[in-house]
């Protein structure tokens, strides 16, 4: 055990004193994240928009001429029900619908606070938080105007919410899909180059002729990784959260258990592929043409694997990222549980537990 | 004793080794001598379990190098012959990291180390990759003993080194042999072969010759001659082409030189080639060959 924790602390200290590693490890993933986050994210202009006014009174009229004012909003339409909203949704007509209760200005007029229903739709989560908040300037400004003039102490309130498309496609995608390739660029490419590195320099010859099981460098070169890799999951789940709004609907606990499980897939796939390489730039060009860009390309990150040919979907289903991108999709985007994953989750774990056995079996005590 | 018997290795179509037997006695400095190439590298790889002999086997102390690496792991020490050192971790750092996965700590084992360790402890904050040549080779010796191994393997720890370094090196490992330690030390430098009890010559991936300094010495066969001129190169090549000649080679200022035949008149054959005009006046005198000699002499074979 104490020998287990030298080298655990010699890694750590070779992460800590290189800044370019560093950055590699706390720079790529944040930087990736808002990315991503921004490039799928339409600036907001003339975004179509549905109102519907059951109360037709004056104060309605009002906030409604004020909304269509503004250079952000353009009325599509006008309709009846509600029930008209989902289906114009779905068609892509309108990503925007407000709704004024009845009794509109009544409710106002007796001092209560009197909701706005905004329907935003959620598929692009950057703008739909930002025609939220547009909208609620909008209303804020109204409220500020209708004090003054009807001296009444009512306030608009404005109770958003998101509709999605059922398939979830879209812009939430970039988070999960940022997490597995960071994940995997973190965990792998770091960790088979580290040990690479070792074979390169000499000292791997220096720490085989120790009494050090192959175990022990292996979990001590993996240890500092996890905690790396973790905190930077955790990162990237905040930044989406915080910045474009990426929801969690699932429990968290269950989420964690599965980053740390694909953490555990990456880091062994890493040693495997360090076991295959003598040089750091060997175990580079490995991980990246055999993991990052398969990952990136496969695993319906970028491309939806029911658009690939079939060769290529059978190809995908090899890619771990795939399974874990479904995984946190679920979790994250509709709050399943872990009985709706537990087939997924037992592919990585299988496909961790290959990757374990044969880098073990690789793994050489020797130089041969 | 480390018995080492016939052992062959092969790299591919490369045959490193082929058929080597030793024998290396406890507590001595025994200097494995060879140009590059020689198989001394793999030699050792094979001593420290890094490495599996095709044929052949080993034993250290008693123990298979095959079938107990592990033992044999925890009692010997090795220095490869590459720098083995971490460059980003501290002096100290890479001391504490090599006493810990030998399950020892520095303070333990101090006094063995501390004639080599007390010249690089002023800059025991440094990192190792900063440090110069010698003072590296000093903190890679000081992790290499750093568990007490009964046995000692360095690999060409002077090549690259200056040549006062290089001296006040060999004296270290003296000094660490009066712990009671076996030194094994690799080296292509020639002159360093008189500097260890015993040498061995490595050529080709075959053992030419073990001995003691003095044995090796009288095994050269001829009466050897240091001979001068003015123009040494011309006259090595005259030598060379004479069919007389056994052997003759550049030694510092003089070349050595030996004829094949007991009863050569050495003396008539100089001051004919001197008369030639060619070179000069030749002086010579009749030497004592070296290590050095029999060594580059065996080479020849």
């Amino acid at each position: 055990m104490k020998r287990f924790l030298a080298f655990t602390i010699k890694e750590f200290r070779h992460i800590l004193r290189d800044t370019r590693t560093l950055l590699i490890l706390f720079g790529i993933p944040v930087a990736e994240i808002i990315i991503f986050g921004y490039v799928v994210t339409n600036e907001i202009r003339h975004v179509p928009v549905v109102i519907l006014d059951k109360s037709r009174d004056v104060t309605t009229q009002k906030i409604t001429d004020r909304i269509l004012a503004s250079p952000w909003f353009l009325e599509e339409t006008t309709i009846q029900s509600e029930q008209e909203i989902h289906d114009l949704f779905k068609k892509g007509n309108v990503r925007l619908a407000v709704i004024f209760g009845q009794d509109f200005e009544k409710n106002l007029m007796r001092g209560g606070k009197v909701p706005i229903q905004v329907i935003a739709d959620g598929s692009d989560p950057n703008a739909a938080r930002l025609m939220v908040g547009y909208l609620s300037a909008i209303a804020i400004q109204a409220q500020k105007d209708l004090n003054k003039e009807k001296e009444t102490t009512g306030r608009l309130l404005i109770k958003s919410r998101m509709e999605f498309n059922p398939e979830l496609k879209g812009a939430f995608m970039f988070v999960p899909g940022t997490i597995a390739m960071i994940l995997m660029l973190i965990s792998a490419m770091m960790t088979s180059i580290s040990i690479a590195r070792e074979k390169e320099t000499g000292t791997m010859e220096a720490m085989l002729v120790s009494p050090l099981h192959p175990l022990q460098i292996i979990l001590g070169k993996v240890v500092p990784y996890v905690a790396i890799a973790f905190v930077d999951a955790v990162i990237i789940m905040a930044l989406g959260g915080v910045i474009f709004g990426v929801p969690l609907k699932g429990s968290l606990l269950l989420l964690m258990g599965e980053v740390i499980l694909f953490i555990f897939l990456s880091l062994s796939l890493g040693i495997m592929l360090s076991t295959m390489s003598s040089t750091q730039m060997e175990a580079m060009f490995l991980s990246l043409f055999v993991l990052l860009l398969p990952t990136v390309l496969l695993s319906g990150f970028i491309y939806p694997i029911e658009d690939m040919p079939v060769a290529l979907q059978w190809f995908s289903a090899l890619m771990p990222a795939r399974w874990f991108i479904v995984i946190l999709k679920s979790i994250m985007l509709k709050g399943a549980g872990f009985l709706f994953v537990w087939k997924e989750t037992l592919i990585l774990a299988g496909m961790t537990l290959l990757f374990l056995l044969v880098s073990i079996k690789k793994f050489t005590i020797r130089l041969e | 004793m480390i018995r080492i018997v016939d052992v062959t290795k092969s790299f591919g179509e490369n045959k490193a080794l082929s058929g080597v037997s030793l024998d290396i006695f406890d507590g001595e400095l025994f200097v494995l001598i060879g140009p590059d190439g020689a198989g001394k590298s793999t030699l050792f790889r094979i001593l420290v379990t890094l490495l599996l002999p095709d044929k052949g086997h080993v034993l250290i102390k008693g123990l298979d190098v095959v079938k107990d690496f592990w033992k044999i792991r925890t009692i010997m020490g090795y220095m490869p012959g590459t720098f083995s050192l971490y460059p980003d971790l501290t002096v100290e750092e890479n001391l504490a990291f090599y006493a810990r996965i030998f399950g020892t700590s520095l303070q333990k084992n101090y006094p063995l180390i501390r004639d080599v360790y007390e010249q690089i402890e002023p800059f025991k904050k440094r990192a190792a990759g900063k440090l110069s040549g010698g003072m590296k080779q000093k903190l890679a010796l000081s992790c290499a003993l750093i568990h007490r191994p009964e046995v000692l393997v360095l690999d060409e720890p002077t090549t690259g080194v200056d040549a006062a370094s290089r001296k006040e090196f060999w004296q270290m490992l003296k000094n660490i042999q009066q712990e009671g330690i076996t030194v094994i030390v690799s080296t292509a430098y020639m002159d360093e072969a008189s500097r260890g009890d015993r040498a061995c010559f490595l050529h080709k991936g075959k053992l030419l010759k073990a001995g003691t300094p003095e044995e090796i010495r009288e095994s050269y066969p001829y009466p050897l001659y240091a001979c001068r001129s003015k123009d040494n190169f011309a006259l090595l090549k005259v030598l060379r082409n004479e069919p007389s000649t056994a052997s003759a080679m550049l030694y510092g200022k003089t070349i050595h030189y030996s004829p094949a035949r007991k009863n050569f008149s050495v003396g008539t054959f100089l001051s004919d080639l001197e008369k030639t005009g060619k070179y000069g006046s030749i002086e010579y005198r009749k030497t004592t060959p070296s290590v050095e000699d029999s060594f580059a002499f065996l080479s020849k074979q």
